[in-house]
């Protein structure tokens, strides 16, 4: 069975970029929140977005991925070498681009076997590769639930409907096994987590990790980053990349919080 | 002839068919003229002598005409219906008679992408495209082979037309029972004009052995806009009876008033179930098929169950209370819907639950989706007669909105005159939010491929309860119906 990732991450022997981000503007209501924001992601890479609330953590998530209620006024942003504006939202997803929600929507009535099962096979479409056997995908399924510890009964309950914080987060760690991403956007992934799940999730994420994939975490906090450990750190206030340094960057906004950085960007 | 359904090659079997008497519909021997537009006296008579129906019948349909005159058509619906000339109308099509198409080789490439949706075999495309109709489609060949193993059991399943000939007894007893010509203005107007339908009877103790649906698929469009159904079930027997077609339905005439009856003996069951699409207007809501039918089951003995499914996407405007007389005792009764309304349709549909035995139980499941600048209203009733003891009702009314100029309505009564009734209503509203939609965009799936997973979700309550084969078609075709109507 064929996975996702059989594509290679080199062109003429140079490395592709994963992600490229140029002079990114947004806005969302009118109200411009992105205000020129440059970031790279190569494969293979672990990078973390942190940054107070209202700096435009989830406006960049929800403009990557193509959230029709955001308007980008200008910038580009290159993914796998194509222009990722110019894509629908599902062919950035069929392209390989993941956003593990924030808060994950509940869709009563459409077992998660469907769900999953019509997303698989897209994506397949897409990449001229054969749909699954229903025999087939259920073996996937059984596969990838075992990364997050998701327990069987999950197959025959409606997407979302009636899990608990925890089971969402994890059932989008899940979908992301399923659909193996090339870049993740993990939005906030921690909050309202307690500290098993976190483990769980976080632990569910590293085993996905391949040198061909990257990952883009978004949080608040420094907690997640202890499980799953960036490789560069970015710091985003009022719409601006406005620091970017290692993992010890974390360690740092932990211990100061982020009053100094506002002072820093004038 | 070995037939496989299928599995045949068309000019063979075309040939074959050609040379077989042709066994059902109208008699060979029907004159070629065609009456004229208008509804009176003679017309009826005139409808009668080309039948050849026996003396009974003729009366049956002239008191019902002259009771129709007598009545105004009702108001009280949530419906807005433009005024219908019914002299306008012509009460009589000689079934011999060239259809208009006839003379085309080829299907039309818009309903070429239809069926292509809706998944409908390549045999019955032809034949829904009012091509190739003398070689009465498969149906002819199917309907034989059908036939004999019916005939085996001593189910007699044939056209009206055929039963008031060969079975005259059974249909005098039966017709008008469940529905007399005094029931409302449209079975008035039916009993004194329809054409023709289905008869169906079950001997006592026989379950019949296939789903009386596969034969009619094809042949609805035969049947004509006065379409007039019984089946009675006799003591401990069975069946399971599909009515209509996913594939989408022309007809030149827009008025469809039918009537269905059904008897259902002691510990007998009827499983009907109803897929209609017939032509709803354009995106303007100018044309479409006025689909006003009167269908009713008595559960006469006891123990008896009768089941009403449905699936209603077409239809310009829908009116219909597919409802149960709960008469014998632990009778068993159940209505499960899924009304698709999109553009400037407008349905008004729902059931009555009567309930006069003791220990009866009703089970209403309606779900009702509206789209476009469409209108969508459960009517329901819930009756419980002051004889009627220990009676049940489950009811649930949802509604689901795709988008914000549509309309959902719910109009529940209940009637009960009995203190040991148990009567639950639940009704939800609900829309599909665009969070929802973008959640299954981000993982790939197109728009249109997730209202379908979300509408098919929510319906799928009712469209389990259809027989298998026709369940597939419907997913589909509430998807198809939906087209458009989101983003």
């Amino acid at each position: 069975m064929e996975g996702f990732n059989g594509q290679r991450s080199t062109v003429n022997g140079q490395r592709i970029k994963m992600l490229k981000i140029e002079d990114l503007h947004a806005s969302v209501a009118g109200k411009e929140i992105l205000r020129g924001i440059n970031l790279e992601v190569k494969p293979g890479e672990v990078h973390a977005i942190m940054g107070p609330n209202g700096s435009g953590k989830s406006t960049l998530s929800s403009v990557l991925v193509g959230n029709p209620q955001y308007e980008v006024t200008q910038g580009t942003v290159t993914f796998n070498g194509k222009n990722l504006l110019e894509l629908s939202p599902e062919d950035r997803s069929h392209e390989g681009l993941f956003l593990s929600f924030q808060y994950p929507v509940e869709i009563p009535g459409v077992s998660m076997t469907n769900f999953m099962r019509a997303a698989v096979n897209e994506k397949r479409k897409y990449l001229n590769l054969p749909a699954l056997s229903a025999s087939e995908f259920l073996k996937l399924m059984r596969e990838k639930r075992a990364i997050v510890e998701l327990d069987n009964k999950l197959a025959n309950r409606s997407v979302n409907e009636g899990f608990s914080g925890g089971e969402k987060k994890r059932n989008e760690i899940f979908q992301m096994a399923m659909l193996e991403p090339k870049l993740s956007i993990l939005d906030e992934t921690d909050s309202g987590l307690d500290i098993d799940a976190l483990r769980i999730v976080a632990e569910g994420v590293n085993k996905l990790k391949t040198p061909e994939t990257s990952c883009i975490v978004i949080t608040h906090y420094q907690r997640l980053l202890d499980y799953i450990k960036p490789d560069i750190v970015h710091v985003l206030y009022q719409g601006r990349i406005v620091m970017t340094a290692g993992p010890e960057l974390a360690l740092e906004l932990e211990k100061r919080g982020y009053d100094w950085i506002k002072e820093i960007d004038n | 002839m070995e037939l496989k359904q299928g599995k045949y090659k068309d000019n063979d079997y075309v040939r074959q068919v050609a040379e077989e008497k042709y066994k059902y519909g109208f008699t060979t021997d029907v004159h070629t003229e065609v009456i004229d537009r208008g509804l009176n006296e003679e017309v009826v008579r005139l409808i009668s002598e080309k039948k050849e129906e026996p003396e009974w019948l003729l009366d049956f349909r002239l008191k019902a005409y002259r009771h129709w005159l007598k009545q105004t058509m009702p108001t009280w619906a949530h419906l807005r219906i433009p005024e219908i000339d019914y002299q306008a109308i012509s009460y009589y099509a000689d079934p011999t008679k060239k259809r208009k198409d006839e003379g085309k080789k080829e299907i039309d490439p818009e309903l070429m992408k239809t069926f292509d949706k809706l998944g409908i075999p390549l045999e019955e495309r032809m034949a829904l495209s009012g091509l190739a109709v003398d070689a009465v489609m498969d149906s002819v060949s199917v309907k034989t082979t059908f036939k004999e193993q019916l005939k085996e059991k001593g189910i007699i399943f044939c056209s009206m037309s055929e039963a008031i000939k060969e079975h005259p007894d059974l249909v005098r007893q039966y017709l008008g029972s469940v529905v007399p010509y005094t029931d409302n203005f449209f079975a008035a107007l039916n009993s004194a004009v329809f054409s023709d339908g289905s008869f169906v009877y079950i001997p006592k103790g026989v379950r019949c052995p296939m789903e009386l649906s596969t034969y009619f698929r094809i042949n609805a469009r035969n049947t004509g806009q006065f379409e007039r159904t019984l089946i009675v079930a006799d003591d401990e027997s069975y069946v399971s009876y599909l009515e209509g077609c996913t594939a989408p339905m022309r007809d030149e005439n827009q008025l469809h008033a039918a009537i269905v009856e059904i008897v259902v003996h002691e510990r007998a069951e009827v499983k009907y179930s109803t897929v209609q699409n017939w032509y709803p207007g354009d995106a303007e809501g100018k044309g479409g098929v006025y689909n006003f039918v009167t269908k009713r089951g008595h559960l006469r003995g006891n123990n008896s169950k009768l089941s009403w499914t449905q699936v209603e996407t077409g239809s310009a405007i829908t009116w219909k209370y597919p409802s149960c007389i709960l008469q014998g005792d632990n009778s068993t009764a159940e209505f499960y819907s899924v009304a698709v309304t999109n553009n400037y349709q407008q349905a008004d549909t729902g059931t009555k639950m009567i309930h006069l035995g003791k220990n009866t139980r009703s089970t209403i499941v309606s779900k009702g989706i509206s789209a476009g600048k469409s209108e969508n209203s459960y009517r329901g009733l819930v009756r419980v007669a002051a004889k009627a003891d220990n009676a049940r009702n489950y009811s649930q009314c949802d509604s689901l909105l795709l988008g914000d100029k549509c309309g959902a309505h719910t109009f529940p009564y209940m009637d009960i005159h009995n203190e040991t009734a148990v009567v639950e209503h639940e009704a939800t509203t609900s829309k599909i939010n665009e969070e929802q939609i973008f959640y299954c965009n981000q993982r790939g799936i197109s728009t249109e491929d997730a209202v379908g997973l979300i509408v098919n979700g929510y319906a799928k309550d009712v469209l389990n309860k259809l027989p298998m084969e026709f369940a597939v078609e419907a997913q589909k075709l509430l998807s198809v119906s939906l087209e458009g109507s989101v983003g």
